[in-house]
């Protein structure tokens, strides 16, 4: 009789248990990401695509000087959402994590932040409209102050509003991770500091900043994944006067010309994974799960 | 206890301008939703009245949006069960290393960090290529299980991470066999994480607009509805749904929280037999 060996048995087990998932992944996943790479490389007419091999929709897409501003343009949001979300979400976390001193209030404060994060994002963003607006409440107390004489107009639809929603929506995905690891900091490590007579600020810069370093990075992932492939609020809170690469390949989807729309894709795709690999380069995710 | 620093306060006060920041506006256009007929987007009000709300329950007036949610409850609920079966069974295999699991592991992050609208793109095109139609059910359906299996598997990794193994020990020992420690002792241990798992598989579903927008079809879910609206309907009907959808969230995450703590009750009141075998 054959003897099993009880290594490749439990991991017999673990390939069943993972099947479904992995196929559901390789469908909706990696099959979509090839088959957009494909695609990017078909040619197509006024009302329809068909298969070719042709490098013009990259060729198109890489010269045209519009591409290049756009890409500008969403680093640009990029850069400014990622600041205040780090700032943000690091003293919020900080205050959390440090100042309070009873769990349950840690906790109780904590869902506070993360409730706003469950309702609808497009409500969310709608939800400046009656704060930013030629009559609305910021134009009203500011003129109710003296401050200004007329209503501001970059308030809403302007790239201002298009950072300040991104941030709205976003900072609490900074939040969680860098909570999250400052709650496993030891905080005898911060006792030991002071006795050794460390002031308040060299603790934030040499214990605290170094410790949550892994949290920024995983928060820092996820906002400029999020910011670099938005449409929709780039669209809605500029009132259609800014673009975003997102917004590029979305109005080459309404304009049915996919085979451009990959190709734009494959470009952002490699972008934003460039991103990531460079940020990788300071946090091993899988030893902070 | 020590007297607080002067920067508890400094950070206090930044922390109540961060939720102010955070609920503001939400508040705004819940009070703006109960606008008079005549009144408009922003401030002032213009009386008082649920007409907005009444106008939504007039289905000509704004398009399908008891349709629509119908749909994305529905699509919710599938999604919900799938994505805590299967992340539960992923996380169960993770547990052991199995050649692949490295690969499959970047697999499951870079589903996360991909932008969705290329996933919305690929599953629209793969459709189209067949020649399949794209349903919520089908098409949208699976491009939004790559946005909420990642999250539920995070969650399992960090809950099995938390785990005691030699409670499983223990029952081995007692002669349970694989199916039984898994029905008696693991999943009742993990049980109130589910909870956490399927709200967030939930609510994920019902909110997610990139991965439906070329996936869901002629039917469109709810957050499509939305989207759809604010581009043409300029009155404070869309305020009503805001309120409506955000309410409606609550009630949602509400149910969820007081199921966990339920369960987290009932685990502690019934896990324990110590001293019931005396007398």
């Amino acid at each position: 009789m054959k003897t099993t060996d009880p290594i490749s048995r439990a991991e017999k087990v673990s390939w069943l248990l993972v099947t479904p998932l992995a196929c559901v992944l390789a469908f909706f996943l990696l099959l979509p990401i090839a088959t957009i790479t494909v695609v990017s490389f078909w040619n197509y007419n006024e009302w329809s695509f068909f298969p070719d091999f042709i490098l013009d929709n990259y060729a198109f897409h890489l010269t045209s000087h519009v591409t290049w501003a756009t890409y500008l343009k969403t680093l640009k949001f990029m850069a400014l959402t990622w600041i205040f979300c780090t700032a943000i979400g690091f003293t919020v976390a900080y205050f959390l994590a440090f100042h309070v001193r009873s769990l349950s209030v840690q906790i109780a404060l904590f869902l506070v932040c993360t409730i706003p994060f469950w309702t609808s994002n497009i409500i969310r963003m709608i939800s400046w409209i009656p704060f930013l607006g030629r009559n609305g409440i910021a134009n009203s107390a500011l003129i109710g102050m003296g401050v200004i004489d007329e209503p501001l107009e970059w308030l809403l639809y302007s790239d201002f509003a298009v950072v300040l929603a991104f941030v709205h929506l976003y900072a609490l995905f900074m939040v969680v991770p860098i909570f999250n690891t400052m709650m496993r900091i030891d905080k005898s490590l911060i006792e030991a500091a002071r006795d050794a007579g460390a002031s308040s600020l060299q603790i934030l810069t040499n214990v605290i900043i170094p410790l949550t370093k892994p949290g920024i990075m995983i928060g820092s992932i996820f906002v400029v994944t999020v910011v670099m492939g938005d449409f929709i609020t780039v669209r809605h809170m500029s009132g259609g006067q800014s673009a975003s690469v997102g917004r590029l390949i979305s109005n080459e989807i309404a304009l049915l010309q996919y085979p451009s729309a990959a190709a734009s894709s494959v470009v952002l795709l490699c972008t934003v994974l460039i991103m990531i690999a460079v940020m990788m380069r300071f946090v091993d995710i899988r030893k902070e799960l | 206890m020590e007297p607080r620093p002067r920067s508890f306060y400094l950070l206090a006060a930044f922390f109540a301008l961060f939720v102010i920041f955070l609920y503001g506006p939400i508040l705004t256009i819940g009070v703006l939703s109960f606008q008079g007929p005549q009144g408009g987007l922003t401030f002032p009000m213009n009386g008082v009245s649920l007409h907005w709300f009444a106008d939504l329950f007039e289905q000509q007036a704004v398009g399908d949006i008891w349709g629509s949610f119908r749909r994305s409850f529905a699509l919710g609920l599938m999604v919900m069960i799938v994505t805590v079966v299967f992340s539960v069974m992923g996380g169960l295999a993770f547990r052991n290393r199995f050649r692949g699991s490295t690969v499959l592991f970047y697999v499951i992050i870079a589903s996360l960090i991909i932008p969705s609208i290329l996933v919305s793109l690929g599953v629209g095109l793969i459709f189209n290529i067949l020649d399949l139609d794209v349903h919520w059910a089908t098409s949208g359906f699976g491009a939004q299980l790559t946005w909420t299996l990642p999250f539920g598997l995070l969650i399992m990794f960090a809950v099995f991470n938390r785990f005691d193994r030699s409670y499983e020990e223990a029952a081995r020992d007692l002669g349970a066999n694989a199916w039984q420690t898994l029905r008696h002792v693991v999943l009742p241990i993990i049980g109130p994480s589910l909870i956490g798992i399927a709200l967030f598989g939930f609510t994920l579903s019902y909110d997610e607009f990139a991965r439906t927008l070329l996936t869901a079809g002629s039917y469109n879910t709810l957050p499509l509805e939305i989207f759809g609206m604010t581009t043409n309907v300029t009155s404070p009907v869309l305020y009503a749904l805001g309120t409506l959808t955000t309410l409606f969230s609550l009630v949602i995450i509400g149910s969820f929280l007081t199921i966990g703590v339920v369960l987290r009750r009932r685990r502690t009141r019934l896990g324990s037999d110590a001293g019931k075998g005396l007398v």
